[in-house]
């Protein structure tokens, strides 16, 4: 539905939605926005940061960047303006993503050093995402294709159970679209499909491998997206009378083989969590990025979470809504923090995802509604 | 009432045949967060922003179609509202005009302005309420659509509302005159209809469009169509009220209505003369919807916008605006561009008024250095702080930034050593209009430039040629002639000799292009176009006047041509003395065609010819100017007045036709409006001449085939 619309533009909606939900901050006293893109060229190059700042009618006095860690992009930008925050630097700052794999499809343009090849440096698989979460079916066979499958088939059904509960739409921006009929309306996720079963699943073609396990049904779709997300300082905050969703605890970035990236958010947690002081017991929801059914599942099996914890994804993820790469860690934070705010049971969240080329991220979250004599009754 | 729909516009569908762009009506609907389904029509023709979407028949009766489906829709309660906007940047530029000259007949063209109001007006009566989502250009019946819906908003970056019709001989007839000054007033309408249109076809920006009420609601380009989407969601549930500050009411239409037409008619035939047709007809037609239903207006705009197509002067409008706006763009004769050689410095010789005009303008447009020389450095000196004034002025005003001032000034600097013209590749002289003067400095500044550099003069009455006489490369020189104040006037005429290569003819017309100025090549004949067919003017009115007619009929007999200003108004602009030298310069070259009079060397004496309050107002004439010119004998009539300019004119422009003077009757047309502001509705002037019967007096012909006319009423 956005073959007509430029990848900046959708960010810069994305950047607009967010100042109209947050009149109270002044645009002047934004001290950056990074904007995460995989493929920066096209209408997703010049410096997006900067560019989009500007065309969102952002004040010339706000500065902007680019910033790249593939599918983590977002959660990037996120994680570096905090550090910035943090350290006292800034006191407002955006952070936000954009893929348009529609006008960049995934590895265009790209020239891999022939190293990587030559010193085997990386498996041959590794750039191939669907390949490497093959891997990890041949690592852990106890993850077969029918438990992804399951794992699919729920991430659909809640996203739909979530939509129908008006729970997601809060958090979208719609965009005005140009079609062959005229102009029209995008207001919600394009490439949700609530009437999969796992017979349909089971049918689908493994296109990584002969006889693989992997397929368009198990894994997320590749789609057209724009996240942004507004950071502040706690006395920034606290100045202009601002109710914050999340309080971020801590972060952190960690590699693995690229040719089995998917198990990246593991080490990720393990750091974050040691960071942050805390273990997996105290987490008590995660958004997890479904880039494959498998490689969310070896996640929850290292930690001994069941298939069907309801801790997990809770209003399904990118298996049903997409994932356009480097805007789907805001997407997360989004949706963390609106469960945050119906459920002050809930103290400790994180948000995960793996990265291209052996990568994982996690965020680990606080709950400021949390209420002690909630978290007892629950 | 007229009923629309009973009337077969089939055959204006076969007029246009397969030439029309259609511009096709799209429909999506759109599910606003309230639930509500709101259907929205987008107007697209399928090409880029470069060819906006026009009114065409096609596409007027394919948007009738659309909205009555809509319509049908809409009473089974499957749409809430209906909304219509435009492809990216444009909403509609207005009706098609590219077949107003072949319209056959007055019947034909009445049918072609009520098919207009019968796709038009169904905007107001789908049954559902009406949105205008003005997201872009919106001109004449562009900006009609919208005035039929029951809101509007406009997108804060639209380029230009207006509604320009007036300024093209038409009137807002589908729908403008009557619904305008029913949404917001009568002062406002006027503006948009009447004043705008006259001043250089002003159009408004989004901003000022909405102050003055031809929008509801102004938002950021960024979300426009998402936040009218939103807004047009709370107006049809009621949680937002429109307010509409500018509509008339009681009072305004008891006491403020008629007598705004009255004052807008005052200045008009002070300003323009009663010889257009047009605004004198728009006015009309605003006085009337003053009370009254829509359908009683709309039945008015038929009768009369019919009649304006189909008359003299909508054609020769539209010849003009085709002149001005398509001519321009590829000058007649005009050497290939590529050849131009780059102009990084400039000359000028002089540093009086005219020269440091020219200075002005150059590092203005060129933005590269220019050097003022004179004979000494006082007046040197006084010329470049004359420009600096000038640009600190335009900074004052917010014109140019500090930066833009002080880039502009840095590149602005004097000399009295002619060396310091050594790099320049573009000089151009204002000095003394006198032969030999000129001769010198050119062959002067000569020694020391390349022999490639363009040489320039702003001569308006000496051979150009002759200028370059003593010149070792008088292939380089053009004649490039300015109209003041120079500033403004966007005519040069640019002269070239017979020694004049391509290359330089080629440098004077790009030149003229970068200076934002549109130029004419004209043969190196005397007076060039503009000044030979003024002095044809300015000599029939003198000779008339020496002859004993009085100063008030010469004035009235040459009304009829709708030109800026009588002819004593011309000389006392002008100056008496330049009058006198323009008539005797003529009368030099062609004497038994050029009237050369006496009288006007002593009112140039004397020093006045108008006798004007403190203020500059003219109240009459000077009882000595008067007495001077007393003591003819044959007094003329206005009549007979008018038919000796007619033919003269006509001979003229006949003669420079045959020797070539400009490429074609067009170009006289060009120089006369731009550089002379004959009015678009004369066509220039020679359409005027074919029609009133001069060029079959004078030789038996016309200048166009067939005329530049309407079809007649």
């Amino acid at each position: 539905m956005y073959w007509n619309t430029r990848a900046d533009d959708l960010v810069v909606k994305a950047i607009v939605g967010l100042l109209e939900r947050n009149p109270n901050v002044p645009k002047d006293r934004i001290d950056d926005v990074a904007i995460a893109a995989t493929t920066q060229t096209g209408d997703q190059g010049l410096t997006l940061g900067r560019t989009a700042a500007i065309l969102a009618g952002l004040p010339k006095t706000v500065p902007g960047f680019s910033i790249d860690r593939m599918c983590a992009g977002a959660m990037t930008a996120a994680a570096m303006v905090s550090g910035s925050i943090g350290y006292g630097m800034y006191d407002f700052a955006i952070a936000g993503g954009v893929e348009h794999m529609g006008h960049h499809p995934m590895g265009s343009g790209v020239d891999p050093n022939p190293r990587f090849l030559s010193e085997r440096l990386v498996g041959e698989d590794a750039l191939v995402m669907g390949a490497t979460a093959e891997r990890i079916h041949d690592r852990f066979p106890q993850l077969t294709k029918e438990r992804s499958d399951r794992f699919a088939l729920a991430s659909q059904q809640k996203t739909a159970a979530a939509y129908a509960a008006g729970k997601i739409q809060q958090d979208l921006v719609s965009v005005a679209i140009r079609t062959e009929q005229g102009w029209g309306l995008a207001t919600h996720d394009e490439v949700m499909r609530p009437e999969t079963t796992l017979e349909g699943l089971a049918a689908l073609k493994t296109p990584f491998r002969p006889h693989g396990r992997v397929t368009a049904g198990n894994a997320s779709g590749l789609n057209d997206g724009a996240t942004a997300a507004l950071l502040a300082s706690g006395d920034a905050a606290k100045e202009f009378g601002l109710a914050p969703k999340m309080k971020l605890v801590s972060f952190a970035f960690a590699g693995v083989d690229p040719e089995i990236m998917g198990i990246g958010p593991i080490p990720a947690t393990e750091k974050a969590l040691r960071k942050a002081g805390l273990s997996i017991d105290d987490i008590d929801l995660f958004e997890m990025n479904e880039a494959f059914a498998v490689q969310v599942l070896s996640f929850m099996d290292h930690y001994g979470i069941d298939d069907e914890d309801p801790r997990i994804n809770p209003w399904g993820g990118a298996i049903a809504v997409g994932h356009p790469l480097a805007s789907s860690g805001v997407r997360l934070m989004n949706q963390l923090a609106s469960q945050f705010a119906e459920r002050p049971e809930l103290r400790y969240g994180i948000t995960s995802m793996c990265v291209g080329l052996g990568q994982g991220g996690t965020m680990i979250w606080e709950n400021p509604n949390f209420d002690k004599k909630a978290k007892k009754r629950a | 009432m007229t009923d629309y729909s009973t009337i077969d516009f089939g055959p204006l569908v076969a007029l246009a045949g397969d030439d029309e762009v259609v511009t096709h009506s799209f429909v999506r609907d759109i599910r606003l967060a309230s639930g509500k389904t709101l259907a929205l029509v987008t107007l697209d023709n399928g090409r880029d922003h470069t060819r906006p979407n026009t009114l065409g028949a096609a596409s007027l009766l394919e948007y009738a179609e659309v909205l009555d489906a809509l319509k049908v829709r809409a009473a089974a309660g499957e749409i809430d509202a209906v909304a219509v906007t435009g492809k990216p940047f444009i909403l509609a530029a207005g009706a098609d005009l590219s077949k107003v000259a072949e319209i056959p007949d007055q019947e034909t063209a009445k049918k072609f302005v009520q098919l207009g109001h019968y796709a038009l007006a169904k905007l107001s009566d789908v049954g559902v309420p009406s949105f205008a989502f003005t997201n872009g250009l919106a001109l004449g019946g562009g900006l009609e659509i919208g005035l039929h819906a029951d809101y509007r908003t406009v997108d804060a970056s639209a380029p230009a509302l207006a509604l320009p019709e007036v300024f093209l001989g038409l009137i807002p007839g589908w729908g403008g005159a009557t619904i305008l000054p029913n949404l917001i007033g009568i002062e406002n309408a006027l503006k948009v209809v009447i004043e705008n249109p006259l001043k250089q076809n002003r159009t408004l920006k989004a901003q000022d469009a909405f102050e003055l009420g031809l929008a509801d609601a102004i938002f950021p380009a960024v979300n426009y169509l998402e936040d009218s989407l939103k807004w047009a969601d709370a107006v049809i549930n009621g949680t937002i009220k429109v307010k509409r500050p500018n509509e008339p009411g009681k009072l305004e239409r008891l006491a403020k209505w008629d007598i705004a037409i009255k004052i807008a008619r005052d200045t008009l035939a002070k300003r323009i003369g009663t010889v257009p047709q047009a605004p004198y007809a728009a006015l009309d037609l605003m006085k009337a919807a003053k009370s009254g239903t829509r359908a009683e207006g709309f039945q008015r705009e038929d009768e009369v916008l019919a009649e304006l197509i189909a008359g003299d002067q909508l054609q020769a409008s539209i010849y003009s605006f085709n002149l001005v706006q398509k001519r321009t763009k590829r000058p007649a004769s005009a050497p290939d561009k590529a050849i131009a050689k780059k102009v990084t410095k400039v000359g000028v010789l002089g540093a009086g008024y005219m020269a440091s005009q020219l200075a002005l303008l150059f590092v203005r447009r060129l933005r590269v250095p220019v050097v003022i020389t004179d004979i000494d450095q006082a007046r040197v000196d006084k010329g470049v702080a004359y420009i600096a004034g000038e640009i600190d002025a335009l900074l004052g005003k917010g014109r140019i930034s500090p930066d833009e001032a002080n880039r502009l000034k840095a590149l602005v600097t004097g000399t009295t050593d002619k060396a310091d013209f050594a790099d320049c590749d573009w000089v151009i002289e204002a000095v003394f209009e006198e032969l030999e003067i000129k001769q010198a400095v050119f062959a002067e500044v000569e020694q020391f430039i390349s022999p490639e550099a363009v040489l320039a003069t702003n001569t308006s009455s000496l051979s150009v040629e002759q200028i370059g006489a003593k010149l070792a490369h008088p292939e380089r020189l053009v004649g490039f002639h300015f109209f003041t104040p120079v500033a403004l006037m966007p005519l040069i005429e640019v002269v070239k000799t017979s020694h004049t290569d391509e290359a330089t003819l080629s440098t004077a017309m790009v030149t003229a292009r970068n200076l934002k100025k549109n130029a004419v090549i004209t043969a190196d004949t005397p007076g060039f176009v503009v000044n030979r067919l003024l002095a044809v003017l300015l000599g029939e009115a003198m000779k008339a006047v020496d002859e004993g007619t009085s100063f008030e009929t010469v004035d009235k007999a040459i009304a009829p041509l709708g030109l800026p200003m009588a002819p004593s108004a011309l000389l006392d602009l002008v100056g008496l003395k330049v009058g006198a030298h323009v008539l005797d310069t003529h009368h030099a070259a062609f004497p038994d065609r050029f009237y050369r009079s006496e009288n006007l060397h002593k009112l140039a004496e004397y020093g006045t010819l108008l006798e004007k309050d403190d203020k500059g107002k003219v109240k009459g004439f000077d009882k000595g100017a008067l007495k001077i010119v007393a003591g003819g004998k044959n007094p003329r009539t206005a009549e007979e007045i008018l038919v000796a300019l007619e033919d003269g004119l006509a001979r003229e422009v006949k003669l420079m036709l045959d020797d070539s003077v400009v490429a074609a009757p067009e170009d006289i047309d060009l120089c006369m409006i731009l550089g002379a502001g004959f009015p678009f509705q004369m066509g220039g002037v020679t359409p005027y001449l074919d029609r009133v019967g001069a060029s079959e007096r004078v030789f038996g012909g016309t200048f166009h085939t067939p005329p530049v006319r309407g079809v007649g009423a």
